[in-house]
């Protein structure tokens, strides 16, 4: 009888076991690396029990002076969200490659797209502290050139999944790049680019929550305060109060993203 | 044939445009529109020229302390991160998972509840937290990316689970496999190049993440980031800015590759 045989890479598993060998050895020098210490965490993560515990029981009644910044990090959200969509939109045209045929402009746009979305928001926030000065204006610009990165790239990825047809059929009645926008494209991803503003509201929430620890305006400042004067009760009070507006923000989000497929 | 929309349609469209239009005026009496600093065009003007005449000294002078050194940290807290949640991801996605079409499914229910409220604890807070048990520095990073990251991957992991494809269970359950021996030879081979592309992704985000963590003191990037900041040395805030950006190209380059070849 004829046995199919195995090769030497597949009989000996060689491709498993490199893998494997080589994730054991990034391990290895990671920990070495980031001073991973198993005997201080054993001997300390009680002090993380502790800083729970005094969590356990939240002091409330500071819960009166954590509304209007609580309230503050959703309008930094609404307003840098939709500054951030609103610059997205030209942008996202002129990358799509289906709308756009000049490679090079493409090209470039998408290049200064995805440098934005490289850096992460907390950075952007201590950069722009910097440059703006403290407050919530700051936290506004954050978060609209962050959601301009991101909303971008979904953006021109829905205007190429478009049916080219209107598209043609406007422009073969001589119609303007504007015109052809605006009666061919937009009503054909309206929908989901509402579903994509909604979901980076979401995300924005999230991430202005902790942008006030760089001074950059809402809760965040709060959050700083209470625990550098290990107040944890008080810390509790916000992260249950952000939990709630996040819970709150997400399921909105969620019940008019479904009304909208 | 009748194309007048009812009443209620109509109005409906009125109702939503008033909300809109409130919450906009909401917003914007939060946010004072005038409280930007005076020198802000003269220091963006000085980090632009940071980043065009970077400290290029700084990149790598084998002290430990310079870019390269911290970058290379920077990595291995997301690595280690990574691969602690997506190992702690595993039992709590097939807690989360709801596998059968029941009316009520606590379990499933509760597990899901439970990774809401992980990915609800922001990491830096988490970092912070960790800081003060371990004391500052790369470790703290690693402990928050390792635990924050859950909330995302179980997620991810259980939908997973939800959505395999059931029929080699079954086979091996009829062939009078264990339970251990249905695990080993048909969930795991179904599902693993799916959890791995996951963790892949999320070892992106972790990446970047892990060059925020250092601002709150978590070890990484971020810490020499924001001492530049703070001491107005924009040459090095542009180098560290550069480097930041082609390790986060790179890394998802490199991440994309691997997932393409997955699946």
């Amino acid at each position: 009888m004829n046995v199919p045989k195995q090769d030497f890479v597949h009989r000996f598993h060689i491709i498993g076991i490199s893998i494997a060998v080589i994730m054991l050895v990034l391990i290895y020098f990671s920990s070495l690396v980031t001073g991973v210490d198993f005997d201080t965490f054993m001997t300390n993560i009680d002090q993380f029990g502790v800083i729970l515990g005094q969590m356990k029981d939240p002091d409330w009644s500071y819960l009166a002076k954590m509304k209007d910044p609580l309230l503050q990090t959703v309008q930094m959200a609404i307003l840098g969200t939709t500054f951030g969509t609103a610059l997205a939109i030209p942008f996202s045209i002129f990358a799509a490659r289906n709308i756009v045929k000049n490679r090079i402009g493409r090209g470039i746009i998408r290049i200064i797209l995805s440098l934005i979305r490289t850096l992460p928001n907390l950075l952007l926030a201590a950069l722009f502290v910097a440059i703006f000065g403290i407050g919530p204006m700051t936290g506004v610009i954050t978060l609209a050139l962050f959601s301009f990165g991101m909303v971008s790239k979904l953006f021109y990825e829905v205007i190429e999944t478009i049916d080219m047809g209107p598209v043609r059929a406007i422009r073969a009645t001589g119609a303007s790049m504007a015109q052809t926008v605006r009666i061919a494209v937009m009503p054909q991803v309206a929908g989901q680019f509402m579903s994509d503003f909604l979901y980076t509201l979401e995300i924005n929430v999230r991430s202005s929550t902790v942008l006030g620890y760089l001074g950059a305006g809402g809760i965040g400042l709060y959050l700083q305060q209470t625990l550098d004067q290990y107040d944890y009760p008080r810390t509790a009070v916000i992260i249950i109060s952000i939990f709630v507006v996040v819970l709150v923000i997400d399921t909105i989000s969620n019940y008019l993203r479904k009304r909208l497929q | 044939m009748n194309l007048k929309k009812s009443k209620f349609e109509r109005v409906k469209w009125i109702i939503a445009a008033v909300v809109i239009i409130a919450l906009y005026v909401w917003s914007f009496s939060g946010i004072p529109l005038t409280k930007i600093q005076g020198s802000a065009g003269q220091v963006s003007v000085s980090i632009f020229n940071g980043i065009i005449h970077p400290d290029w000294a700084y990149v790598y002078n084998g002290s430990g302390e310079d870019m390269v050194s911290e970058l290379v940290i920077t990595l291995a807290i997301a690595f280690l991160g990574t691969i602690i949640s997506a190992v702690l991801s595993v039992p709590f996605a097939f807690f989360a998972a709801q596998t059968k079409n029941s009316m009520f499914h606590p379990r499933s229910t509760i597990g899901k509840f439970l990774l809401t409220a992980i990915r609800a604890f922001p990491e830096v807070v988490l970092a912070i937290m960790f800081i003060k048990a371990v004391g500052p520095g790369s470790f703290a990073g690693v402990l928050a990316i390792g635990v924050h990251s859950v909330g995302m991957l179980g997620k991810l992991f259980s939908e997973a689970i939800e959505e395999m494809d059931r029929s080699a269970e079954v086979a091996i359950e009829a062939d009078g496999g264990t339970k251990w021996q249905i695990f080993r030879i048909a969930t795991m081979p179904q599902i693993l190049p799916e959890l791995v592309s996951y963790t892949l992704y999320r070892f992106e985000i972790s990446v970047r993440s892990a060059s925020i963590l250092g601002l709150v003191g978590a070890g990484g990037i971020g810490t020499p980031m924001m001492f530049a900041l703070q001491t107005r040395d924009w040459s090095k805030t542009g180098i560290i800015l550069l480097g930041i950006v082609a390790m986060v190209l790179a890394i998802d380059s490199l991440s994309t590759y691997l997932r393409r070849k997955l699946i």
